[in-house]
């Protein structure tokens, strides 16, 4: 490493003062951090539009649990309505945690987390661009989860299907920020494949504790329980998002 | 002073187990409504005290290794997490036994189990991270203890609330211990100085062992630098 480094220490000097200031200049707005955590976002997407190999192995594995548990709870050649919040949010959670492994297997293997955390971004605009990513990805399973659901359990929710698409698309975002933290955390550590569930899903207890609660209000129509619910999912991302924030620059450190 | 304090510790948790099991079984009264199977809340309290204890000591030394970077805070983490997914299994089984006796179940899903069992599966996460993770997972390990510490008022309260939606808590509330009667409360008293022994001298005893493997590990990364010790 110090071989390679010392070389360009004399050019390394003249290019980051051309370059901070520039991003100097667009991060003192707020808009030039979002471009930064859209260009962070949109390049994890763009790598993963051209393979699809998360998207496809998420979204199949999801389907196969939907499948699994479905007919798990049959009773009388139909399955248990009652089984649908824990089927639903099983299989978003399982899913997303290995998309989120892959991800950033992905980064590990081309070393190219370090040059990130090199560049002049900030870490937050980082941080945010991953969680965006890992957020839509969570999002296009859970579009693959929900009709399987719907299908299998024959359930007809009409409009209430809006509200169910909330609770899902906040319970994405509640994921992507405690996984891209704990996934960014691991990313130098040994056994990070096996860690990564046993540390992740107690810290998402109360996020999957709410979904599931929302979902089954939902499906039994009870519209004051299910606001309740979605308040409280919406209360744990932002908790979440502050102790991230908090703790992001600190943990994250090569 | 610490050749000092780890026997003179020993002594006190020895005797005063020995001491609260003799008083507990001989000298307490029977409670009025739950007889004999009050008695094991002499052990099963003062536990959790130390889990909680422990598990705060765990969060607050990991805020200030993220501050400070100095392993001394590292240290204190690390035998903090390990003694509370200790005192965390001793409760969770007395509570069990107490469980299958007052209510007829092993185990409920009821307000404090729940969070409890979360708080206990989150340490037993960071005890494994702490095992297997290997050299450069401190601040891993870190920012676990305090997302772990966040959540669990998170955890508290949603299941409190799913719990007012649903059915009453059947665990005894804090309030139970200023209602006792003098000799038990006494009894409970020392019972948790008993355990806070148990408790510090463990810690002592632990935080000892992972300086000394930290230090060892550095001097023999130095040696391999310098080219004295062979690789």
């Amino acid at each position: 490493m110090p071989g390679r480094a010392l070389p360009t220490a004399p050019a390394a000097d003249a290019v980051p003062a051309s370059c901070s200031a520039a991003v100097g200049r667009r991060t003192t707005a707020p808009v030039g951090t979002l471009r930064l955590v859209a260009a962070v976002a949109g390049k994890d997407l763009k790598v993963e539009l051209r393979s699809r190999e998360i998207l496809y192995t998420m979204a199949l594995f999801a389907a196969v649990i939907v499948v699994v548990f479905s007919f798990s709870f049959v009773k009388d050649q139909k399955a248990l309505v009652a089984a649908v919040p824990g089927v639903a949010w099983a299989a978003v959670v399982f899913a997303g945690t290995i998309g989120l492994g892959r991800a950033f297997e992905r980064e590990r293997e081309g070393d190219t987390m370090r040059a990130l955390l090199l560049s002049p971004a900030p870490r937050l605009a980082i941080f945010a661009g991953k969680t965006v990513a890992i957020a839509l990805l969570v999002v296009a399973v859970e579009a693959v989860v929900l009709p399987l659901c719907l299908l299998f359990f024959n359930v007809d929710l009409g409009a209430a299907v809006l509200d169910l698409v909330l609770v899902l698309v906040l319970g994405a975002i509640g994921f992507a920020i405690v996984g891209t933290v704990f996934a960014a955390m691991l990313l130098r550590i040994q056994s990070r494949d096996v860690l990564l569930p046993v540390v992740l899903y107690p810290i998402l207890v109360p996020m999957i504790m709410s979904g599931t609660k929302a979902t089954a209000a939902i499906l039994a129509a009870n519209d004051a329980d299910a606001w309740f619910w979605i308040k409280f999912l919406a209360a744990y991302d932002c908790v979440f998002t502050i102790v991230a924030l908090w703790t992001f620059e600190a943990l994250v450190i090569e | 002073m610490r050749r000092i304090l780890i026997p003179l510790l020993a002594a006190c948790a020895a005797a005063g187990l020995a001491g609260t099991l003799y008083l507990v079984f001989y000298v307490t009264k029977l409670e009025q409504n739950l007889f004999f199977n009050q008695k094991i809340f002499y052990w099963h309290v003062p536990n959790w005290f130390m889990l909680f204890s422990m598990v705060f000591l765990c969060g607050g030394a990991s805020i200030g290794y993220l501050v400070k970077r100095d392993p001394k805070w590292d240290d204190v983490a690390h035998a903090a997490g390990e003694l509370a997914v200790l005192f965390g299994a001793i409760g969770l089984v007395t509570g069990s036994i107490w469980g299958k006796a007052a209510w007829g179940h092993w185990w409920i899903w009821e307000l404090r189990l729940t969070t409890s069992l979360i708080l206990w599966l989150t340490m037993l996460g960071y005890a494994l991270v702490r095992r297997f993770a290997g050299p450069g997972s401190e601040p891993l390990c870190a920012g676990l203890a305090i997302f772990g510490m966040v959540n669990v008022p998170l955890v508290y309260f949603a299941v409190k609330l799913a719990d007012k939606l649903g059915q009453a808590s059947a665990h005894p509330k804090a309030k139970v211990v200023a209602q006792l009667d003098a000799s038990m409360k006494g009894t409970f008293w020392l019972s948790v100085l008993t355990f806070a022994a148990v408790c510090a001298l463990l810690f002592l005893v632990r935080i000892d062992a992972i300086r000394d493997a930290r230090r060892l590990r550095a001097v023999r990364e130095r040696g391999l630098d310098a080219g004295i010790l062979e690789p």
